[in-house]
């Protein structure tokens, strides 16, 4: 019986062991590595590692590039996730019953998510191109005069936020075609029948038992909102002046361009601990309060 | 009669919408296929060309970033399609010491990406004198934690009997994930195939990083040196062309099996 155990046990550990293996290199000692060295100087001043304790992030409360790059992205977050998810329900609802035209919805709607970040950044680019861009033809056809989107601090962010949401709301959309088909039809039927709305049956029926989707969506468009930062190296390199800057892309750029490691890895600790917290907020926090049936 | 004309106006609406979202994909096609001049001067006229596809092909290497691009994809999913199925097969059916606190340590990759490790991993890489190789590339990605749990899901879902019967039939453990879970879970392996497939395709940051000669470049490595070796705005017509050249095996593929492809997406269960 125990000779039974100890194969299966073994059967278990070797079928996990490929994965285990990449996981440990590539997740759980960079983990480690990042810990140990955002404690560390490791810049180009000194030839080895120093051990200076929490200094690193005490230049970084210290870094106003810091607090800008936060800021940044927080309202980035705020101009991408919810603006992201409303459209993608509205895509949803009408993708599901469209009269006509459902594959074209569907279609139009989704190939952003397919295409690659720096594909979409050359085509946004060539959109917001003073002069030869479509949006800058658009206002000399309106008589409007020209905006420079990418070159100007007041509006460079809202120009990466239309493209961002116009990028990931098919994505969302699918959850939300995936939520849709879970709603028993009855409850719909049962609403026809007593004459209710269209309205409140959206805001009593489909709304609410789509909450644990739109949980969902709203922490992976969260967690995108700090990861996505391809387009940033065609269009803007975070500038100008640092206005389009942000977390994940100043990494990028403490790392491969100062080459200030002990810095790079205390960012990427505050990173690390930015999405645990997300994570936490959806297993703890919200997740206990939504109403499943 | 009101409620009919509602849901008509909202349709149409949600088509325009539709429409406005095919804008920047429609430009980008046309600006591709116009001699320069005439992409800026103005919208209507009607002169095309293919110059611009012969232009781009001959003035950097993408044949040989369309090579490292499939060989990536390929290889990577073949090898997350091994790593996963075995996980999961033992998360789904194998009672072992350990799974509950296991299966918590590989939803952490779920919550901790890659791209968000690329600096400790690139000190890695070059620790391994893997630098600047397509498996160098590959490495991070070999095991997938979203694999995983996706199959897992599926495999709980196929019914027990189907294994007891084949063990009784005198097959192995190993015999019975690949000839009884492995084949009757074509759907999911089709929504991950998808999934995989499109996430290595489109990655950037980190092949950028890894890689710096030609050999070993991707797609969307080769674009973006393309397009940022001209100067801002003179060369919209050849970007528009190389960009085109990037996006379309993809947007094929989508094109052909949408049905499918949004199908299995929706009843995969992906969360």
């Amino acid at each position: 019986m125990s000779g039974n155990r100890w194969r299966t046990n073994g059967f278990a550990w070797l079928l996990l062991l490929p994965s285990l293996v990449i996981l440990v290199m590539f997740t759980f000692y960079p983990i480690f590595l990042t810990l140990r060295l955002s404690l560390y100087q490791a810049d180009l001043a000194v030839p080895e590692p120093i051990f200076t304790g929490l200094d690193n992030f005490r230049r970084l409360a210290a870094d106003e590039v810091f607090w800008k790059v936060m800021s940044n992205n927080i309202w980035f977050a705020l101009g991408t996730v919810p603006a992201g998810i409303a459209l993608a329900l509205l895509m949803a609802v009408s993708a599901n019953k469209a009269l006509r035209g459902k594959w074209l919805l569907r279609t139009a709607f989704f190939y952003p998510t397919l295409i690659p970040m720096i594909a979409v950044a050359n085509i946004w680019l060539f959109i917001y191109t003073p002069e030869y861009g479509l949006f800058s033809r658009l206002l000399h056809a309106a008589g409007l005069s020209d905006l420079n989107w990418l070159g100007s601090p007041g509006l460079v962010q809202w120009a990466m936020i239309i493209m961002i949401i116009w990028k990931e709301a098919g994505y969302f959309m699918i959850f939300y075609l995936a939520g849709l088909q879970n709603i028993p039809k009855d409850l719909y039927e049962a609403a026809q029948m007593d004459g209710v709305g269209r309205v409140t049956v959206f805001r009593k029926i489909t709304f609410p038992l789509l909450m644990p989707t739109t949980l969902f969506v709203s922490i992976v468009a969260l967690t995108n909102a700090f990861k996505l930062v391809d387009h940033l190296m065609i269009m803007t390199r975070g500038g100008p002046n640092n206005a389009s800057n942000l977390l994940l892309y100043y990494i990028y750029e403490t790392a491969f361009s100062f080459w200030d490691q002990g810095m790079a890895s205390a960012l990427t600790v505050v990173m690390i601990g930015l999405l645990l917290l997300f994570a936490a907020f959806q297993f703890f926090g919200l997740d206990k309060r939504i109403h499943y049936n | 009669m009101t409620l009919k004309w509602g849901t008509k106006i909202g349709n149409w609406m949600m088509l325009l919408m539709a429409a406005v979202w095919l804008v920047p994909l429609v430009w980008m096609s046309v600006t591709a296929f116009r001699p320069r001049k005439a992409a800026l001067s103005g919208f209507w006229s009607l002169d095309f060309t293919l110059g611009n596809f012969s232009t781009v092909w001959s003035a950097a290497p993408f044949a040989v970033y369309y090579l490292n691009t499939l060989l990536i994809v390929v290889c990577v999913f073949a090898v997350q399609m091994l790593s996963s199925t075995m996980a999961a097969y033992a998360f789904a059916r194998v009672p072992f010491a350990g799974s509950g606190i296991m299966f918590l340590l590989f939803l952490i990759q779920i919550m901790i990406p890659a791209d968000v490790l690329i600096f400790p991993n690139y000190n890695i890489l070059k620790d391994l004198s893997l630098l600047d190789t397509k498996l160098g590339i590959m490495l991070p990605y070999l095991a997938s934690a979203f694999g995983i749990f996706l199959l897992r899901q599926m495999f709980k879902t196929i019914p027990f009997e189907l294994e007891e019967a084949a063990l009784m039939e005198g097959c192995s453990k190993w015999q019975v994930l690949w000839k009884v879970y492995f084949p009757l879970s074509r759907p999911t392996y089709v929504a991950f195939a998808l999934v995989s497939i499109s996430y290595q395709w489109n990655n950037f940051l980190w092949p950028l990083i890894v890689t710096n000669s030609v050999e070993n470049r991707p797609l969307t490595v080769g674009l973006s040196i393309f397009a940022q070796s001209f100067e801002v705005g003179v060369q919209w017509t050849e970007v528009s062309a190389a960009t085109l050249l990037v996006i379309t095996p993809l947007l094929a593929i989508f094109l052909l099996f949408q049905r499918q492809f949004i199908d299995s997406f929706i009843h995969s269960g992906i969360k």
